[in-house]
Parts: C-alpha cells; structure tokens; sequence
C-alpha cells in the first residue's frame, strides 16, 4: 500500500468547525452529572475502578481466610463467620470482579480497538454498570452484618433449602446475583453487536484483533451459560418462598438438578474470565516482542474451541456424585480435548516470542509469570481431568490449589499485565518500571508461595471449606507457608495500587504510542474516540502505515466530524467491514441510571421482605426505563449522509440491518436457553418419577392447549399484521391490531392456566408439578413483558412516533412476540408429551 | 483393640500413603501424572525462556511446526496414552458387590456418621457411629446415603471419595491391604461444622474383626457398681435417650448417634477430641463450645456428682 498514490476517505482542508461541533457532540459530563455519562469510554473507566475494588474487597476476605487457617485450630474466627467468608471470597471474585472486570476492559477499550466512536448501546451499558455497582456494593455489605450467604458459591441444595438455610443469606445470594447476571447479559449483547456492526471499514474478520475475537466468543459464552444458573437460581428461590420442591427428593425433586444447572453455567464461565485474558496476551505478546503474532488464525480458531468444548464438560465437577460411567468417560475425555487449544495458544505465543526482540518491560514480566502460572495450573487441570484422580483430589485443597493457579494465572496476571500495558490509554502516563519490578517479584513470589503448598495439603487429605483442622494431621507447615505467601501477594497487590493512585491523579498528556504497539487504540482520541475513522488494511495497521496516527488526526478518514450534530458512529457490514450506515447515538441520560436504582431497589428490597417499597422501585426501573426509550427510535435527521469525499450512506436502519433487531434476536437466544434450562427441569423430574405424571397429578385435557396454542398463533399473526400495516401508513389499524394481538395472548395464557386449574395443579405437592408450574409462570412472565411492551407500541402509535420510518419499536416487539409463541407451544408440547414417553 | 487405643497416634489422612486396594492403585497412578506434568512443564519453561533470552535471528519461524507440532500433535499424543492408561486404572465401576463383600451402610448426618453392620449372628442391625472397621484384605461393598443434606465419603487411605446425596444411595468398594488405623474426612461442604465431620478406620485381621463385631452386637452390661447405676439412670433422667440409643437401655432414641459401645470409640464428636480421660465429661458439659452448633445441647448447668456417674458409665461402655 503505497500512501501517495492511494486517495485516502476525506480531503483536506477540513471545514471550519468541524472538530469543535465533534467536540461539543461528545463533551463529557462533569461534576455530579458524571453519573448521566453513558459513553463507554467513561463508563468503562468507572466499570474497571469497581470491579478492581471488588478485587481488593474480595481478597481482604481471602486474607482473612488464610489468617485463619495459619494455625490449627484457631479461635480467631467462628465457624459461622468463616463460612460467610468463605462464601463471599469465592461469589464476590467470581460474580462481581471476574466477569465484570473483562466486560469493563473489553467496553473500555474496544471502541477505540475497533475504531468506533462508542459502541452501539451506550445507555445499556450505563444501565448494566450502575445496576451492577449498586446491587453488588449493597451485597458485599451483608457481610459487615453476618447476614452474608453461607453455603458456598455454588449453593448446593438441600443446604440452602429453606429448611436448611432459613435466614436471609441464600435469598441475598440468589436474588442478588440473579440480577447482576442479567447486567453481564446485557455486557454481552453490547459487545456482540458492537464488535460485529461498528468496526472500522475495512477491519475484515480476518483483520480483526485477537482481543475482539477473545470477547465475541466470550459474549456469546455468556449468552449460553448465564441463562442456565438465571434458571437455577430462579427454581431455587421459587422453591425458598413458595416450597416448590425441585430439589426436594422426599417430594420427587433431585439436589444434583441443581449442580446440573450450576455448572452448565460455571464451567464454561472459567473459560468466560480465561478467553478475554488470553485475547489481551495475544494482543502484548506481539507488542512486547515487536514482531506480529505467529499464528494469528490458529489463535482464533483456539478461542472457538474452547468456547464450544467448554459447554460439553459441566459433569467433571460431579465426578463424584454417583453419575453414569458413559457419561463420566466421555466428560473426562472432553476435559482432556480442551487441553488442546489451550496448548496451541500457548505455542504461538511462545513462538512469537521467538520470532520477535522481546522488550522486558512490566507487561512482559506479568506475562511470563502468566505463562508460568497458567501452564502449572493446565497440568494440574489435565490431573484432575483423569477420573480416578479426580476422586482423590476433587474437594480438597488440590483443587483450591488448581483454580487458582488457573483462575489467578489465567486471569489476574493477564490484566495486570494489560493494566501496565494499556495504563496510558487512560491520560498518557505510564506505571512506573521500577515498582513494576517489585510489584511483580511479590505478586509472583507470593502467588507461588501460597498456592503451590495447597497441592500437597491436598493430597495429604485436607478438604477444602473447613474453617479450622487438628494439628495432628501433618498440614501445619504447609498451611502456614500459604499465609505467609498469601500477604506477600497481597503486599504486591498493595504496591500497585498505590502506584496507580500515584499516576491516575497526574495531568492528562497525549498518549502517542508507548510500545510501539501495532493497534488503533493507540491512535490519537479524545472523547470522541479517533478524529476521523481509518479506513485499514491489514492486521496491524499502525505498523504498516506509519502515517496513519497524522491522516487519523487530520481528519483524513472516515466520518471525520459529526452530521447531525450529535454522538454518531458508523456502521460495517459484519464480516468484510464496508460502511453500511450512519447510526446516531443516544447521548448522556440520567433515566439508566435512575432505572439502575429501581431495578437494584427492587430485588434487594424483596430480600428483606419490603415488599411494597420492593415493588415501588419496580415501577420506577419500568418508567425510567420506557421515558429513556422514548427518546430513542427517532426518524432520521436526513435520508443519506456524506461519511467520506463522495460517500453517502443511509442514516439509521431497519429490519434486519438494524443494531436493535440483532439485539432482540440475541435477547431471545438468552431467554430461549433459561426456557431450555425449565424444560431440562422438568425432564429431568419427569424421568426421576416412577409414574409421569405422579400419583395425585394430572395434565389439563387436550382441549385446553389445543384453544391455548390457536390463541398464541391469532396474536402472532395480529402482530404481523401490524407490522405489514405499518408500511402502508394505517396507522389505527396498527394499533387495533396490536391490541388484538395482546388479547388473545392474554387468553392463550389464561386459557392455559385455566385448564391446569380444573385439572388440579399443586405446585407444592411434588416436583414434577413445580416444574409445570414454573413454565407457566415463565411464560406469564413473557406475556406480561409483552403486555407492557404491546402497551408502549400503542402508546407510540397514538403519539405519532411510531412511522414507517422509524418502526424498530414494533419491529422488535414483533421479534420477541413470535418468539414467546414458539416458546409457548415448545412449553405445552414438553408438559403434554413427557407422560406419552 | 487395645493395639488401636494405643495414644500417640500418627493420624494418617494421605492420598499418597494407601492401605492397598483402590487408593494404591490411585496413588501408583498419581505419581505418574506428577512426574509428567513435571517434564512437560519443566520443558516447556525451558523453551519459553529459550524463546525469550536468546538473539533474533535469519531464521524464519515455521508457525505449522510450532503449533501443529507443539500445540496439536504433542498433546493429542499424551492425553490419549494417558486417557488409554488411566482407563486401564481406574477402580470400581460395579454395579452389585462382589459375591463375597463384607456389605455396610453408612449414613452421613450432619456432623457424624452413622455406620450400621448385619450381626451375621442374629441377623440383627449393629449401629455404631463415627468408626468404620474392616476386616484386611476383604472386599467391603459400602452403602452411601444422607438424610439431610449432600456429604461426602472420603478415607483417602482406602479409595477416592463418593458424595452422599439426599435421595439416592451411592456405593463404593473399599479393600485394606495393611492393617493399621486411617482417617476420613466429609468432603463435600455441609454447613457450619463441616469441619470437624471425621471418621476413623480400624483395618484388623479377619479374626480379630469378627470377634468385635461380635461384641459390638451385644447390648450394654449391666452396670457393675452404685456409680455406674447412677449413671445409667442420670442417661434417662436428663433425656439422653431422646436422641441416643444404648441398646439394653433404652432403644428409641435416633437423632443421636447410638451410644451402645461409646466407651470403646477412640474419639467423640467425630473425631473432634480424643475419647481419653476427662474427655466424656468435657463433652457433655461443653460440647457447644469444643463443637459449636453440634445438634446437642451443652449440658453446663448438671450437677458434678450427676456428670461425673454419666461420664463413668458411657466410658464404661465397652
């Protein structure tokens, strides 16, 4: 690519004002109007600085953990209050620092990744964070309390049963998590969109970065797995309040459904914190040696892998539940596969260190150290992978040993390492070298000294969750050497901070290029991401187009200001990155954060029981969140704007080339796979019967799902007809049409209530009846959803914003009422048919 | 038995010391793995700090060789020997027991264990709690199961642990090469004392298991002297029976574990404190402060005298 012959997108001079309308368009709120911001690039920054105070909240625990078992039967802490502890240490690490923290790199840096101005659903993301900061804070306070949940992070009934766990910790646990999930779902939807719609023209799949590959598989992970434990922790709750038995085997429900639905989530949620570490390595690795990465498309295809692998090995944490050989051997052999792509993503990077002149700067230590850490924790992992071993080491300190070795190798020395790294995207400065030095020597040192011991303390036979052990078994040492180790980390992790806290209150400066990195992050932004969008070429194009930083700032490229005076971005098509469209983005809004607010009110104050305070915030979330999407679906400012010298594409889309479709599309995938998860419920209890249905229950005679199902398909084709309507500009008839579409949903599902009524339902009777049960009661979910959302279309309809320009509303109505159909039919074929069998 | 009394026990809880059958098929197994994450780790450390020290060169770097190679043929070639040879080791996968196992059933409560023999005497259940005894060298089929929530049986000397989960029974095949005592642990995570939830094994010769077993099966002497009587009758009097059994005395009792032969257990509370001199009366009076949350109330406030007589006679159960 020769620069002088080539015409770049945009030619000089620029208009005058340009850059400052650009400017103005993305100014960053300040003061208390910070909590308004909903640029990503801000808010990922707030999104980073709370996961890390989970961190640090969450490892203070762990220290206080290994305070504990310094000694053998030490008085320091009671068995209650270390089993909160031990409880928080692992759910606030898992739930409210591991996921998050890679959702808040990837939204922070991506934009500037991938060359978007912001991603596409900026005021989602504000919502996701605000509902994440305030509902996970107001959870680790239990903890200050002793109302902390204290059955393990993974919760295993019939321990936190009611009957077994009365007090408010599992419900805190339960509802306190299950929406914090629902925030990293949304993460996610961002993510997928904005890595598959708002590249960089001519950022092919191909030229993508690693890092972005790392976090579509990821997202997409997410989208699959989190529904599972929504589903769980859904059934358990419902069993907790209403004692609906689903695991209750006295009454037909089975404790191992519950670890069947957890780790359909929790496996494949290792490889959801492992994949995004491994995409921010892949993108140092290159960096720090100076040489592009060997095997950029090995890599990728790696990142796949494990994504699809990892959803096949749920089992191997049962092991030793008493499952059936088959399944066992095939589970142990998946385990072994998934070795595999771990190791060819090791071997590339270990090649490209080859092939390159490495740099032995602070990313490269934590990388090393990375490397060390992660491939003991992969042999460790391939151990336990083997079935007889495994029922040796599974459940002692072997396995704390190991998940931290993979978990804190995999991870946290991958994002300390992009922390040092990508420090100086933030205000140009960089972390200093020499603390790094000593950061890095206590971390690794201290990592190494408290978590290698455990392997042995596993094997001489102690057993993870103990508060406290006798001292003559022979793990006094052992135990000690781990604390001792464990506050070495801790001391390592302290230095950094103060570090941090050192450079972040410095003056922001340009950052120009540090590393001489081959990426756009490094390109010149301010708030409103790259001045011009480039147009690229290649897969690292700040090394093969030295000038492209000076063309980028001059507005030389793609978009270089803004056209309808507000936040823009450009849309790609997904897999070659041509320009498509011009999306206008929502701008800075206090209706997500106070919709935040609401929906944290809602579930935390059901815990305790405020039910009507409880429901106040409810209706809060809901009008906040209807008053933010009234401003938005707007007509277009203008048919067609001019993104480059002579190219015009159109402003906004519809249908199927619309962000907003997709997202709804995937929404559905979310809440088909938490419908698939019921459906296995209620299998699973259905084959555990000795009769289905049991004696006492019975299923509604034909007649009733046959109206039910005729009901379902009158409103989808209602809906239909109003979407057909509104191209021809009949407006009542939209309405009248969505209305009739709300009705006979409404009657499908009282219909099909009705017919469980007369025929005796009772949810608490036994399992299979619960599980009936709590189909119907996700569908009556989905129809109230749709209820409020028909209501909205209509609303818009009478208020003349619902055009045929501007019909995303019903459009993507449209997507999830056809979609609760199928699900409604799918739901009734799984009740009426399971008995047939 | 009065061998295994002995103080000064070594307490052995290793993967890594097998009394013989499964766990010394296991731990031959471990060591295996443990040598070759040892070499391929030690190897591939050496090759990343080859990769990063040394000078670049002309040489071109041949990505297929690396990663095919390294990434690809290199592990599918280990982890398939080692899925062939690990298969080829791993124990149990019975369905029914061996014709000629020694059957016993185990019950996991929270935080004890309830162990229960057929007297092949009278065809009678023998319950005894927190001790497993085996007979060296038999096959012994175990029964596992719970009543309240998910525990887990692990005697690391023996075999790999099993859960024991509310509503199935789950079996494990157990055999003692070496006669000798070993210590299990519950393993899977069963609330607040889930720590202190041990038990102990007493592998013997056969003889020497059939005539404990025989004693065992008889139910409580009569007590010898005024002391013992009072104690005896301090055990109904405080409502010691409501949860405890002492076969001979009052049968009723099953939230507890069965008190039968208590005085011939070498620990209380399930391996929490040693059942040695003082320790039966340290119990009763304190067991919320040695064991807090144990499903026993803390009996502070009996008088010495009534103590003392209770403490006497349960140790007396031989």
């Amino acid at each position: 690519m020769t620069g002088e012959a080539e015409k770049l997108p945009s030619s000089l001079p620029r208009p005058h004002g340009e850059l400052q309308a650009l400017e103005q368009a993305w100014k960053a709120p300040t003061g208390w109007r910070l909590f308004s911001a909903v640029n990503n690039s801000q808010v990922g920054l707030f999104y980073i600085a709370v996961s890390l105070l989970f961190f640090v909240l969450a490892g203070v625990l762990g220290l206080m953990m290994r305070a504990q078992l310094a000694l053998p039967d030490s008085a320091l802490m009671s068995a209650q209050t270390y089993n909160q502890v031990f409880t928080m240490h692992g759910t606030v690490m898992m739930f409210l620092f591991a996921v998050p923290v890679v959702e808040a790199i990837a939204v922070y840096l991506l934009p500037a990744m991938l060359g978007a101005r912001d991603l596409p659903f900026p005021r989602l993301s504000a919502y996701a964070f605000w509902a994440y900061a305030i509902g996970g804070l107001a959870f680790f306070c239990t903890i200050f309390f002793g109302v902390s949940p204290d059955g393990g992070w993974f919760m295993y009934p019939p321990l936190t049963s009611k009957e077994q766990s009365p007090g408010l910790g599992a419900d805190f646990w339960l509802l306190g998590i299950g929406f914090i999930e629902i925030s990293a779902i949304a993460g996610a939807i961002e993510l997928i969109i904005g890595i598959l719609m708002t590249r960089a023209p001519g950022m092919t799949l191909g030229r993508m970065p690693v890092f972005a590959w790392a976090m579509l598989v990821t997202a997409f992970m997410i989208v699959f797995a989190f529904p599972a434990i929504i589903a769980g922790t859904l059934l358990l709750e419902l069993e907790r309040a209403f004692d609906w038995p689903f695991f209750i085997p006295a009454r037909g429900g089975d404790p191992l459904l519950w670890q069947h639905l957890f780790w359909f989530f929790g496996h494949p949620d290792v490889y959801i914190i492992f994949l995004p570490a491994a995409g921010m390595v892949s993108m140092m690795v290159p960096a720090m040696a100076r040489t592009p990465l060997v095997a950029h498309r090995a890599i990728v295809a790696a990142l796949v892998a494990v994504g699809v692998i990892s959803f096949l090995l749920w089992a191997h944490h049962m092991f030793t539940a008493g499952l059936g050989r088959y399944a066992m051997l095939f589970v142990s052999a998946a385990s072994f596969a998934v070795a595999i792509p771990s190791a060819v993503q090791v071997f590339a990077w270990i090649a490209t260190f080859w092939k390159g002149r490495v740099r032995m700067l602070s990313p490269t230590l934590f990388l090393l150290g990375f490397h060390f850490i992660f491939v003991l924790g992969g042999l460790t992992g391939v151990m336990v992978a083997v079935l007889p071993f495994n029922w040796q080491a599974h459940d002692s300190y072997f396995i704390v040993a190991h998940l931290h070795y993979v978990l804190i190798g995999g991870m946290v020395f991958p994002v300390f390492a992009g922390l040092y790294y990508w420090a100086p995207v933030f205000n140009g400065q960089r972390l200093s070298e020499r603390l790094a030095r000593w950061v890095f020597g206590l971390m690794f040192g201290g990592f190494n000294l408290a978590f290698f011991p455990m392997h042995i303390t596993g094997l001489l036979g102690m057993p993870r969750r103990i508060y406290t052990y006798a001292g003559d078994l022979g793990w006094n040492s052992l135990n000690l050497l781990s604390s001792v180790g464990a506050f070495v980390l801790a001391l390592g992790v302290l230095l950094f901070f103060v570090d941090a806290a050192r450079v972040v209150f410095k003056k922001k400066k340009e950052h120009g290029n540090p590393w001489n990195a081959p990426t756009l992050e490094w390109l010149p932004q301010g708030d409103y991401g790259v001045r011009s969008i480039p147009q690229i070429s290649s897969r690292e194009p700040l090394w093969d187009r030295p000038a492209l930083a000076d063309e980028v700032a001059a507005g030389r490229h793609w978009l270089p200001g803004t056209h309808s005076g507000g936040r823009e971005t450009l849309v790609t098509s997904w897999r070659n990155a041509v320009p498509r469209h011009l999306l206008v983005l929502p701008g800075d809004s206090w209706w997500p954060f106070i919709a935040a607010i609401g929906t944290a009110g809602f579930f935390l104050l059901l815990t305790v029981e405020l039910v009507a305070i409880a429901f106040a915030c409810g209706v809060i979330a809901v009008a906040a969140i209807v008053v933010w999407l009234w401003q938005t679906d707007n007509p277009p400012h203008a048919a067609s704007a001019e993104v480059a010298d002579g190219v015009f594409v159109p402003v906004g889309a519809r249908g199927r080339a619309s962000h907003s479709w997709w997202a709804m599309v995937i929404l559905v995938c979310v809440d088909a796979t938490v419908f698939a998860s019921l459906v296995f419920a209620h299998v699973h209890v259905s084959m555990a019967a000795e009769v289905c249905p049991p004696p006492g229950a019975s299923v509604p005679r034909w007649g009733w799902p046959v109206a039910s199902a005729l009901l379902l398909l009158a409103g989808s084709t209602a809906m239909a007809g109003a979407q057909a309507l509104l191209g021809r500009a009949l407006k009542t008839g939209v309405w009248l049409l969505v209305l009739l579409a709300m009705l006979c949903l409404l009657g499908a599902l009282g219909v099909e209530g009705w017919g469980h009524h007369l025929a005796g339902l009772r949810p608490a009777a036994n399992a299979w009846s619960a599980t009936v049960a709590a189909l119907l009661a996700w569908q009556g979910f989905h129809v109230a959803v749709l209820a409020v959302m028909g209501g909205y279309v209509c609303a818009r309809s009478w208020a003349g914003r619902l055009r045929a320009d501007a019909r995303s509303t019903l459009d993507n109505t449209a997507v999830l009422w056809h979609y609760v159909t199928v699900q409604g039919l799918a739901g009734m074929g799984a009740i009426y048919l399971m008995p047939l069998l | 038995m009065s061998a295994l009394a002995a103080p000064a026990l070594a307490q052995l809880q290793s993967v890594l010391s097998p009394a013989g059958g499964a766990a010394g098929t296991i731990a031959s197994l471990s060591w295996v793995l443990f040598a070759g994450a040892a070499l391929i780790f030690i190897g591939v450390m050496g090759l990343l700090a080859w990769a990063v020290s040394r000078r670049a060169d002309a040489r071109p770097v041949r990505p297929m060789r690396w990663i095919i190679g390294g990434g690809v043929l290199f592990p599918l070639a280990v982890l398939a020997s080692l899925f062939v040879y690990s298969h080829g080791r791993t124990p149990g996968w019975l369905a029914a027991p061996p014709p000629d196992a020694l059957l016993v059933s185990i019950t996991a409560h929270m935080w004890w264990w309830e162990v229960r023999y057929r007297d092949p005497a009278s065809g009678q259940d023998v319950t005894l709690a927190n001790e497993l005894h085996l007979p060296v060298g038999k096959p012994v089929w175990l029964g596992l199961n719970s009543p309240d929530v998910i525990h887990s049986f692990w005697v690391p000397a023996l075999a790999g642990k099993v859960d024991m989960v509310p509503g199935r029974v789950n079996h494990l095949l157990v055999e003692a090469r070496q006669a000798g005592v070993y210590r299990g642990q519950c393993a899977e995570y069963c609330g607040e004392q889930h720590a202190r939830m041990a038990l102990h094994v007493m592998a013997k010769q056969p003889a020497e298991f059939d005539a404990w077993l025989a004693a065992q099966a008889l139910t409580a002497a009569n007590p010898p002297s005024p002391l013992l009587e009072r104690g005896r009758q301090a055990f109904v009097a405080q409502r010691c029976n409501a949860c405890h059994a002492v076969r001979g005395v009052a049968e009723e009792g099953r939230l507890g574990p069965d008190l039968t032969h208590v005085g011939s257990r070498l620990y209380l509370g399930a391996g929490t404190l040693r059942n040695q001199a003082g320790a039966m009366a340290h119990w009763v009076a304190d067991v919320q402060a040695i064991k807090p949350g144990a499903r026993m109330p803390s009996s502070s406030d009996m008088d010495a005298g009534t103590l003392a007589a209770l403490a006497a006679w349960l140790e007396h159960l031989q």
